[in-house]
């Protein structure tokens, strides 16, 4: 039968995403972060290891949240939210910076996915009919990037699935994503398909393909998350 | 040479109607305020604003939107403002999206003298749209033209009666883009100081893109999302 797959809306489904994305850093990377879910991923980054955060608005070596007496309105995350500096931060202009992005300075980006098709198509930047966002750097950052991790619930609040055939949504990208890491599961974009290569514990294969609209393939070395 | 202006109302002396303006700042980080709020006072309207966000309905951009000044604005994310986004609704407002890296090349480009290049950004997507598509060593690349403003409204941290600017942490982010791409360039500063003050080797805009400067006063400054850590 399979257990009821743990649904997003269970205790420290986020974290346990991010938990598993921090496993992709390696010392040394230039991560970009986004808005969400992925930029909990700094909170998971092993003691020891230096990965460079870029902030597309101007600055490498993202620090952490400053305590009240070290908040600087100059001084912000691509999220409009205040941050610090670190030892070996560096500011420069957006033109330097879409130079690192486009250019494939950076190592890793990590978003956040309204939907993810087979062919490693992404849709996240809006939703027709609804409030007008804008893409931000989504676009570039998906264009440029070496590698791209998508960070999300499996599932919409309504229980639908977000990986699908065909992304029905605006577009970000055309075959741009490399890895979906949901609560359920860790899912490679192969150039044949999608492929399941890890599951939350206590979830079978059936239950990860119950709540996702594309086939999977499950890989031979099939693991379990570890989060 | 003295390029130093009074305040933000001489500055804007020659604006008019219609004016196509590059406003630096990233969200309401980098802002030229005094700037702004002359226009305000002056009651230019009709204006195009470049600018990488729209700011809120009551800081930055966003002023100039909430009182209808504005008939255009070319942005990557209009988010933070609902009243933009109701005007747009409403017909009184184009809003025309870019994705960032476009939007400041466009830039980037107008002020460097070249006046179309190709980018992977947006193949396939929307953006794509009404554009030449080409191709580069087997990847696909959407044709982008350069833009250009009537006036550039930057904001430093430092300058000199030369236009030589120095910005301070991530309120530099399109500053020094946009000081390169208008016919007239206007700066203010917080601290404006003699000449030779500034470390050549540490002037991050050159004062040959910069017409006018000014020292600017109150900023005011707002953080959108104040988010801050606790001690135990």
């Amino acid at each position: 039968m399979g257990s009821q797959p743990q649904t997003a809306r269970s205790e420290g489904a986020k974290e346990r995403i991010a938990r598993r994305v921090a496993q992709e850093m390696r010392d040394g990377y230039y991560a970009n972060l986004g808005v969400g879910i992925p930029v909990m991923v700094a909170n998971y980054i092993p003691e020891g290891m230096e990965v460079v955060l870029e902030a597309e608005n101007g600055m490498l070596g993202i620090g952490p949240y400053p305590f009240e007496e070290q908040v600087d309105p100059d001084l912000i995350n691509a999220g409009k939210e205040p941050v610090t500096e670190i030892p070996g931060s560096s500011y420069f202009h957006s033109a330097d910076s879409f130079t690192m992005i486009r250019g494939g300075h950076v190592d890793i980006t990590v978003l956040g996915g309204m939907e993810v098709d087979e062919h490693g198509n992404l849709a996240n930047w809006t939703v027709p009919g609804k409030k007008l966002q804008g893409m931000g750097g989504a676009m570039d950052l998906v264009a440029g990037a070496r590698r791209v991790i998508i960070a999300m619930e499996h599932t919409t609040k309504d229980g639908k699935p977000k990986i699908l055939k065909r992304c029905t949504l605006p577009l970000t990208g055309v075959g741009v994503v490399d890895l979906i890491v949901t609560e359920l599961a860790v899912i490679e974009v192969s150039p044949t398909g999608l492929v399941l290569h890890e599951l939350a514990d206590g979830v079978t294969p059936e239950d990860v393909q119950k709540v996702t609209e594309a086939t999977l393939r499950v890989a031979d070395d099939l693991k379990i998350m570890l989060t | 040479m003295d390029k130093r202006v009074a305040n933000a109302d001489a500055a804007i002396e020659r604006l008019c109607d219609g004016a196509t303006i590059l406003i630096g700042g990233f969200g309401t980080c980098g802002n030229p305020e005094n700037l702004i709020q002359a226009v305000i006072r002056k009651g230019t309207k009709k204006l195009t604003c470049v600018s990488n966000n729209v700011g809120t309905p009551d800081f930055g951009l966003g002023l100039l939107v909430s009182e209808r000044r504005v008939r255009k604005v070319i942005c990557s994310f209009p988010g933070q403002n609902r009243a933009c986004q109701q005007q747009a609704l409403d017909g009184e407002i184009e809003i025309e999206l870019a994705p960032q890296g476009t939007l400041v090349e466009r830039i980037r480009a107008g002020g460097a003298g070249i006046p179309a290049f190709y980018t992977p950004t947006g193949v396939g997507t929307v953006v794509a749209e009404g554009k030449e598509v080409r191709e580069f060593n087997g990847k696909q690349y959407l044709l982008e033209r350069a833009l250009h403003g009537h006036f550039g409204f930057i904001k430093a941290w430092k300058g000199d009666r030369w236009g030589n600017l120095v910005y301070r942490k991530t309120a530099r982010n399109f500053n020094p883009v946009w000081a390169t791409a208008a016919d007239y360039v206007i700066a203010e500063v917080e601290e404006l100081v003699d000449l030779g003050d500034l470390d050549p080797d540490g002037i991050h805009t050159p004062g040959i893109f910069v017409d006018a400067i000014f020292q600017g006063t109150n900023y005011v400054k707002t953080i959108e999302k104040p988010v801050m850590r606790q001690r135990a």
